[in-house]
């Protein structure tokens, strides 16, 4: 098993399904010639060829568009949109065509896309390049949302993502493509649905995804240490459909929940895993579920306000000593 | 297209008609519901591009005003009311509507309600196509207020540069919904604004099928011979309303009667009857032909037939049982 960086697990995805099948292609701006801006299509222009690796127009909602028509007869597109915040120009696409076309069709039509984009609050980037928009992905129906917090998930849902009938959007992070994780040398395909449990433990749940599964670990290490509280942290790397027998599991274990997103807090993540925890284990709870979610504001460019408007590990630890009455 | 290819497509062109006004019927008898975009006065422009094309074997896609293109493209006429009436016989199972007409086995790949939507899914279709080496080429046919959306734009310009089999057709009724276009529009004439894409285009009568047809002959054997994207301006008018909820009140009188002297049907009808090919009666005698088949086959079939069971509602929301969903076959 290697330890490799996250960018590198997604360009051995890649690789392995371009390799194998030569109808999957990838198209995005800069990703052929210039190598891809987090590089996770790097070296494959020269390997395919610019008729699979594709430089598009910044056209967002045109690249798509033609992605998702090339997949009605079996291309496996796997398309990058460089920033998510790009991405809401690309969601006519991605909604009206990649996600309803089967169900409008009564079946005869399918668009397998792969559309990857990272999102996130990175350093200073300010209010349009630091969207969180996996809440908007997850609530349509049709598409499947799943989202990676570490190399060997990178990998394993950007190869299962190829390889599935359905669109899926797979969101990304872009302080996270450097970040190293162990990917097992043999090739593997991570389940679309479900969650994980990155660490057990008995007196609350610590709901988390892509990078807030990392600030999830980080207060449990605190709260064992410091103040003798045993956090289960589950990963939702699925996000749409949310994993509603995960969730229970856990909560119905522990008995308090703390959801952390990096998104502000209306209609988020947060809100649909409460009122999944409602729905399947209300009577399970000992307290009121809590979510640690970002200021309701467009991120500011300042460096103090931009970290003071998203969630950090402290406020995790702070919000569950304050459900325990700490 | 000889004298037979015609007297086909006059009673091909007549079916379509007389189905467009049947829809009519049942949408005031309620057995149609939503948006109701019917074709009448347009017929020339699918009949005469697709008699040039392959219908069946090309990729056929356009918008909401779809019922008679997946017809020409092989669709069971049936399937169509059937779906008009939301039945499970539909050709999208009664789950799409008058607006998403499907039917992959003939390359008919569907009606799309998002106005310029389907511009960048032919391009992507052209795309597959040219991956895997097929004689097809794709077809999208839309109307010209289309052309004001950026997929207009963003297509032509992709469809240019990667050399793509696309044919892009433009329905010029003159109106997008119910705008007339020189109030809305920069240039009237739309194959003028191809010009910048630096893509081959074209205008012609869209009424006259003969010559929707010369002009389409060029168009497609320019596309299928690798000659990359192709866009032809088809000039006509719709004689009905945008759909069925519009009061048709923004339009002349005198414009209104101009063009329905340019009616396709009684255009090539006359020249038939002219040449000697038909008669007068041999015309009736079709008419009545057709709406026999279209009450007795095509509305029966769509009135018999079983709604879909609410039970299925998820049905198609998602592939059955894929494996990946899971993690793969290990």
């Amino acid at each position: 098993m290697a330890e490799i960086m996250f960018w590198e697990a997604i360009r051995r995805a890649h690789d392995e399904e371009m390799t194998r099948d030569p109808l999957v292609i990838c198209m995005g701006e800069d990703i052929g010639v210039a190598g891809g801006t987090y590089k996770a299509t790097q070296g494959l222009y020269d390997k395919y060829g610019a008729e699979r690796v594709i430089d598009t127009p910044i056209s967002e909602n045109g690249y798509t568009g033609l992605g998702i028509g090339a997949a009605f007869l079996g291309v496996r597109p796997v398309i990058e949109i460089m920033s998510v915040n790009f991405a809401w120009l690309a969601m006519d696409q991605i909604f009206n065509s990649a996600a309803k076309v089967r169900y409008m069709s009564g079946g005869q039509l399918t668009a397998p896309v792969v559309v990857r984009s990272p999102g996130g609050t990175a350093h200073q980037l300010g209010a349009q390049h630091s969207a969180r928009m996996e809440k908007v992905f997850m609530g349509v129906a049709g598409l499947r949302v799943v989202t990676p917090s570490n190399p060997r998930q990178a990998y394993g849902l950007l190869k299962s993502a190829i390889r599935c009938d359905d669109p899926v959007f797979i969101n990304e992070h872009e302080l996270m493509y450097n970040m190293k994780g162990e990917v097992p040398d043999e090739e593997f395909f991570h389940p679309l649905e479900g969650s994980e449990v990155s660490r057990e433990g008995r007196d609350v749940t610590l709901f988390g995804y892509n990078i807030s599964v990392h600030w999830a670990l980080q207060a449990a290490e605190v709260l064992a240490k410091q103040h003798g509280i045993d956090a289960e942290v589950i990963d939702l790397y699925c996000l749409a459909p949310l994993d509603r027998e995960g969730i229970r599991k856990s909560v119905s274990k522990t008995h308090r929940a703390v959801i952390i997103e990096e998104a502000e807090a209306p209609v988020g993540v947060g809100s649909e895993v409460m009122a999944i925890i409602n729905e399947e284990c209300f009577f399970e709870l000992d307290a009121p579920p809590v979510r640690v979610s970002a200021e309701n504001v467009p991120i500011p460019y300042n460096h103090g306000m931009e970290k003071a408007a998203i969630p950090n590990p402290q406020d995790v630890v702070k919000a569950v000593l304050k459900m325990f009455g700490k | 297209m000889d004298t037979a290819d015609k007297k086909r497509l006059l009673r091909e062109m007549l079916f379509a008609r007389r189905f467009e006004e049947r829809c009519y019927e049942a949408y005031v008898e309620r057995k149609i519901g939503g948006f109701l975009h019917l074709y009448p006065g347009q017929e020339a422009c699918c009949f005469g591009v697709m008699e040039a094309a392959r219908p069946g074997h090309d990729y056929v896609i356009t918008g909401y005003r779809d019922h008679v293109h997946a017809i020409k493209c092989g669709t069971d006429p049936k399937a169509v009311m059937a779906e008009l009436f939301g039945k499970e016989t539909g050709c999208s199972k009664g789950r799409g509507g008058s607006m998403h007409i499907f039917d992959v086995e003939h390359h008919f790949m569907g009606g799309y309600a998002l106005v310029g939507g389907p511009f960048p899914l032919a391009a992507g279709m052209a795309k597959a196509i040219k991956m895997k080496g097929g004689d097809e080429i794709s077809i999208c046919f839309l109307g010209d207020a289309a052309n004001n959306q950026g997929t207009f734009h963003e297509s032509l310009n992709m469809a240019k540069v990667w050399n793509l089999p696309v044919l892009y057709v433009c329905e010029n009724n003159l109106y997008g919904i119910g705008t007339r276009i020189d109030r809305s529009t920069a240039v009237i004439d739309q194959y003028k604004r191809v010009a910048g894409y630096d893509i081959p285009a074209a205008q012609a009568d869209g009424q006259d099928i003969e010559k929707v047809y010369d002009a389409a002959k060029i168009a497609v054997d320019h596309v299928r011979s690798g000659k990359g994207p192709y866009f032809l301006e088809l000039m006509t008018y719709r004689y009905r309303g945008h759909s069925m909820s519009d009061s048709n009140a923004y339009r002349a009188k005198d414009e209104e009667r101009m063009w329905s002297g340019r009616d396709p049907i009684i255009l090539l009808r006359d020249k038939l009857i002219e040449a000697g090919v038909i008669t007068k009666d041999d015309y009736k005698a079709m008419d009545t032909e057709v709406l026999e088949q279209i009450e007795n086959d095509v509305i029966a079939f769509a009135e018999d037939s079983p709604e879909p069971k609410v039970s299925e509602l998820d049905k198609y929301m998602f592939a059955d049982n894929d494996p990946y969903v899971r993690g793969g076959q290990r």
